[in-house]
């Protein structure tokens, strides 16, 4: 096929004995390569750490109209005003102060809602949002350390320090609550569909049950996996040393490898356990109330595990660059108003960080008249998952707080678990 | 008349020089295209690999290299399983995609735009919900395996989404077009002609096939092999949404480790590797080909 072609090879072999060694091609190739090297050892990238924001920061601010709102779904009461869907409590509110409220259900998951707004704040912009809803662990470890939230006006407050109860103030993760204060709290424990699943469910160990093979949900993240972990091997993860994390991850490993776990989820568990792909996962509380309320028929369970469980907060606060800052500390001193607080535990079934909510609840409950609304109203003033007792209180860890040194050993040690 | 002469040279000099700057002026757009967002963004993703540091307090280089061992070590068995995942795919979707795409260009006649049509349908809805729907289809009480569960065709508790089985069939399903196309286009430029003459000289239509249109169709199977095993090997869609425990792939860890751990120089590190493991399986398999310029088949 090929012809005999002494071509371009040929003459230019025969070029190279009369000419120079270096053509200007190679010159410019060497340069090229020159400069590549020189990019890459110039290179740098800098820390994203902001300046720290001044302490007479809120001397000049005044108030205003609005406030944008981001927040994760379902996550606030729902009412229907002539056929189109409200929050009440935020009516409340525009009605109280005259401030209009977007509320934006944008938060997923941490990791996107972090990832959008971190580069924006890294530039210096404003993220859109006046308040949004973090929940503590890295991510809001990482942005209080990269200076991207506002301290909070205490003096704009005074409901938060008259109604809040004793585990909303002072947080481990945020001590004299400077930047945040919390919205809801809920627990990580196990989820089982009693339809496959036929016993009761009890233990850390029900997870490591041989007859729930291939049917077992883990979650696939570096917080509530390994925190669970640790607390399931009898270990408080506030406490925990290295040791203990490696002792938690082999044994999630070895749930793993003996084909225990079906997969790792993130927020989709719901959906397989309701159709039977799962029996039994770990999942969050007020998941799996608000699956219950919102599908006729289904009847999924939750336990907190004798072992205990781990228990979370998501925490208002005030993304730097925020055009509202003062509408949004309104808001946080309205939510902890108790009659609104009621208004919106009645709603969401998580813990509620205004114990005097209570009261209200009974009192919405006694003024109910339809029999079923009572009866939903008193189950939830009951209910350790809202209102929690001391026993339940006794059984329920805080996440591990971690230094940025430990972070990544600590993520090298789990992430391994769900990323296999 | 000299005079003219010279003019008219330089008249034709100019427009020769010209012709030849507009090559480049065209190539322009393209190359500046490329330069900003393939080439500057190559050389930083290189630098990044070999720096130390963490994300509050940024990075500088160091020229850590080490980096690169560290993650093959503690990723390897992602690497290699996404590897496997292409191999698997790549051949599956060859071997659905040639009996195909040689239909469509033999005998589709005048509807082969329709069939061509039929098959890119699916691209007008979004990667994503496409692949969502395959957790529909595969859910253990979905109607297929619900339907094989009550006939007793398969035992109570068979399972396919979770498993590797899922995320290779959804893998073939979502790049399965890109094989179709390039075979169609290179089976469509056979002359016919061609297997009449191994006809008349007694080939077998086995024969025909396997020595006629197999190895004119090579470039076809380079480009199709090319657009589905390299974005195969680094998809991380298809394992998050109907992978379980163990079927994670690489690109499931690189955007961890970027977006969640926010570990740059682990995540640069990483897909060099793969970028680099991708070029040199494709280069061998083009010698292996027997293709003499890997550009030009590419470029089919």
């Amino acid at each position: 096929m090929t012809p005999v072609d002494p071509g371009p090879d040929g003459l230019a072999n025969l070029r190279g004995l009369t000419q120079r060694r270096f053509s200007r091609r190679d010159l410019m190739q060497a340069a090229a390569l020159l400069a590549g090297a020189g990019v890459v050892a110039g290179c740098s990238v800098p820390g994203a750490r902001a300046s720290a924001i001044p302490a007479d920061y809120w001397k000049d601010k005044k108030a205003s109209r609005s406030l944008d709102w981001a927040q994760w779904p379902l996550y606030i009461d729902v009412g229907k005003v002539k056929g189109k869907t409200v929050h009440p409590s935020l009516v409340e509110f525009t009605k109280r102060t005259d401030i209009q409220v977007k509320y934006e259900e944008v938060i997923q998951d941490m990791d996107s809602f972090v990832g959008t707004i971190r580069p924006v704040l890294a530039s210096h912009q404003a993220t859109g949002y006046d308040l949004m809803v973090l929940t503590n662990g890295i991510y809001l470890t990482q942005m209080r350390e990269l200076n991207y939230l506002i301290p909070l006006d205490h003096s704009r407050m005074p409901n938060f320090f008259k109604y809040a109860d004793k585990t909303a103030k002072d947080p481990t993760f945020d001590r004299g609550n400077k930047y945040t204060v919390p919205w809801q709290s809920g627990i990580t424990g196990i989820a089982y569909n009693p339809k496959y699943v036929k016993r009761p469910i009890t233990s850390f160990d029900d997870l490591f049950d041989p007859a729930f093979k291939g049917k077992v949900g883990m979650f696939a993240d570096n917080q509530d996996l390994p925190n669970f972990g640790l607390v399931g091997i009898g270990v408080d993860p506030a406490k925990s040393t290295e040791d203990d994390w490696r002792r938690a991850a082999d044994r999630l490993i070895k749930q793993r490898d003996e084909g225990f776990v079906r997969a790792y989820y993130q927020q989709d568990y719901i959906s397989p356990l309701s159709k039977g792909d799962l029996w039994i996962t770990m999942a969050w509380s007020g998941d799996i109330f608000q699956a219950n309320a919102s599908t006729p028929g289904l009847d999924l369970k939750f336990v907190v595990p004798e072992q205990g469980a781990v228990v979370w907060t998501d925490n208002l606060c005030i993304p730097r660059y925020s055009r509202n800052p003062v509408s949004a500390m309104e808001l946080i001193n309205f939510a902890y108003d108790p009659k609104i607080a009621a208004m919106i535990a009645e709603y969401v079934n998580y813990f509620t960080p205004v114990p005097t909510a209570r009261k209200y609840i009974l009192d919405d409950a006694k003024a109910a008249t339809k029999k079923a609304d009572r009866e939903s109203l008193l189950q939830i003033a009951d209910s350790p998952l809202v209102f929690p007792t001391k026993a339940m209180e006794s059984k329920l860890y805080r996440y591990a707080t971690l230094t940025p040194e430990e972070v990544p050993v600590w993520n090298q040690i789990f992430e391994p678990v769900y990323e296999s | 008349m000299t005079s003219a002469t010279s003019d008219e040279v330089k008249v034709g000099s100019t427009r020769r020089r010209m012709g030849r700057l507009t090559a480049y002026w065209l190539a322009l757009p393209g190359g500046l295209w490329l330069a900003i967002f393939f080439v500057i963004p190559m050389i930083y993703l290189l630098s990044l690999s070999l720096m130390t540091g963490n994300f509050i307090d940024g990075f500088t280089q160091t020229f850590h290299v080490s980096t690169y061992w560290h993650t093959i070590s503690l990723y390897h068995d992602q690497f290699i399983r996404s590897i496997i995942y292409a191999l698997i795919v790549t051949a599956l979707t060859i071997t659905l995609a040639y009996p195909m795409a040689y239909w469509i260009a033999m005998r589709g006649g005048k509807h082969k735009s329709t069939y061509l049509l039929i098959i890119l349908l699916p691209f007008f809805v979004s990667f994503v919900i496409r692949t969502l729907q395959w957790q529909f289809i595969l859910a253990d009480n979905g109607f297929v395996l619900g339907t094989l569960k009550d006939l007793h065709l398969v035992g109570s508790d068979f399972h396919l989404l979770a498993t590797p089985v899922a995320v290779i069939c959804g893998l073939t399903y979502n790049y399965l077009p890109f094989m179709v196309l390039p075979l169609y286009v290179s089976i469509e430029r056979l002359d016919p002609r061609l297997m009449e003459a191994a006809n008349d000289l007694y080939a077998s239509k086995l024969q025909a096939l396997l020595r006629i249109v197999f190895p004119l169709t090579i470039p076809g199977i380079f480009a199709g092999v090319i657009m589905t095993f390299v974005p195969v090997a680094s998809d991380f869609v298809n394992a998050q949404l109907l992978g379980g425990a163990k079927t994670t792939m690489i690109g499931n860890v690189i955007y961890t480790l970027y977006l969640t751990n926010n570990d740059y120089a682990a995540a640069s590190a990483l897909s060099f590797t793969l970028m680099g493991a991708l070029l040199i399986g494709i280069f061998i398999y083009a010698r292996a080909l027997g293709t003499k310029d890997v550009m030009e088949a590419a470029a089919l």
